[in-house]
């Protein structure tokens, strides 16, 4: 289902539909502006000298518009539903996999979880999600290096979501571009895994400005590091004032427990006041 | 290389207005990008070359006009110009800034025939 571009289960209905009104449009324009040949032709074939057939129009859009458009229709969507939606973004290799599943296996069924698994190649995730007994859908993006808001808007409907539940998008492992990509998600949670180094931050400051999340992975691994924590964290809300930091190793469960609540929290409010919960 | 992306959605904001601005072709799109923004322009023109090929954009020109980042510094109450997000206020060194602007990318206008 794809609520914005009517595109998706009915897929050749719905690129009938559009092909036959490009059509008719074409020649309404044809017949409705001869008077452009009045003039110089310029270079649709006379040319006029000190005249020019080129004019200006004004556009005073954002690039993004279309896929904010998406976003905007998952996010009602989601809101509709009352699911919490978190866009999971980092470099490759910082741990966002094993943190979803170590996630889902501590949340032990609390509430329905499915995930949305973003690479070029391969459907490795998304079996590793399945295999902890959750939905998980893996798109591949080919040569794209992040999701957008039309590619989520098609996963929505094959995962044919439980209200009131949890929805993980782990993007492509990419630090530059998934940042300006909104998907509709409530939050974007940035990942960093300590090896990566204190000053991620400051060189990919779009990324932790656009999220409202930092999570400091692999804190195991500090002894063997020469990485400054609190630099980072310096370094993160530098970028973005406000944004909370939580420390955590997936891989041996410390600091496990805050990110689990801040997810339980996050749930919480996403049910107060909405259309599922009964109180409106 | 998001940039590409970006060129493909301006491409369809031409093709789409097209039909409501009524025009064949377009010669030269102008943008504005923040300085801010994360859009790299070298990035942009390769890949706009690449994206419009055979569309009603084929062969124009991208125009990029630079918009400066500014901050608003709280301490000094005033605003400043920026070259990072992270930056801190020239005058008294203080951060963060409150970004006023340069991180929008935007489709200013067309040149069509």
């Amino acid at each position: 289902m794809c609520t914005v571009c009517g595109c998706g289960e009915n897929e050749e209905q719905a690129h009938e539909h559009p092909h036959d009104h490009s059509h008719e449009h074409g020649h309404h324009h044809e017949h409705a502006h001869p008077h452009e040949h009045d003039y110089s032709k310029g270079e649709a074939g006379v040319h006029v000298a000190g005249l020019s057939q080129s004019r200006l129009v004004s556009i005073e859009q954002d690039i993004l518009t279309k896929n904010n458009g998406y976003a905007d229709a998952n996010r009602g969507y989601f809101s509709q539903h009352s699911i919490l939606t978190l866009n999971l973004v980092s470099s490759p290799g910082a741990g966002k996999t094993t943190l979803l599943t170590k996630t889902i296996e501590a949340l032990d069924n609390a509430f329905p979880i499915s995930v949305i698994e973003g690479d070029q190649q391969t459907a490795n995730d998304a079996e590793r999600i399945r295999a902890t007994g959750v939905k998980a859908i893996q798109i591949n993006t080919g040569k794209g290096c992040h999701l957008d808001g039309h590619m989520v808007g098609h996963a929505i409907g094959d995962l044919k979501l439980k209200d009131q539940s949890l929805l993980f998008i782990e993007n492509v492992g990419n630090l530059v571009c998934p940042a300006a990509f909104d998907l509709g998600e409530a939050h974007k949670v940035v990942i960093l895994s300590t090896p990566e180094g204190e000053d991620k931050p400051l060189k990919y400051p779009d990324m932790f400005h656009a999220a409202d999340l930092m999570i400091l992975n692999k804190t195991d691994l500090l002894p063997y590091l020469d990485f400054d924590v609190e630099a980072c964290i310096d370094n993160a809300r530098r970028v973005k004032p406000g944004i909370k930091v939580l420390q955590l190793s997936a891989t041996t469960g410390e600091g496990m427990d805050n990110w689990l609540n801040w997810i339980r929290a996050a749930r919480e409010f996403s049910l107060i006041g909405s259309p599922t919960s009964g109180e409106v | 290389m998001h940039e590409m992306s970006l060129c493909e959605a301006i491409i369809e904001t031409a093709e789409k207005q097209a039909s409501i601005q009524q025009y064949k072709s377009v010669k030269c799109i102008r943008l504005e990008i923040g300085e801010l923004s994360c859009v790299e322009a070298e990035a942009m023109h390769f890949a706009f070359d690449a994206v419009a090929k055979e569309s009603i954009a084929d062969g124009a020109t991208l125009i990029i006009d630079k918009v400066p980042g500014q901050g608003w510094c709280s301490q000094c109450e005033a605003k400043v110009e920026i070259k990072q997000r992270y930056d801190a206020c020239p005058i008294c060194a203080f951060y963060p800034l409150d970004i006023r602007q340069g991180d929008a990318m935007r489709i200013k206008d067309m040149e069509v025939i």
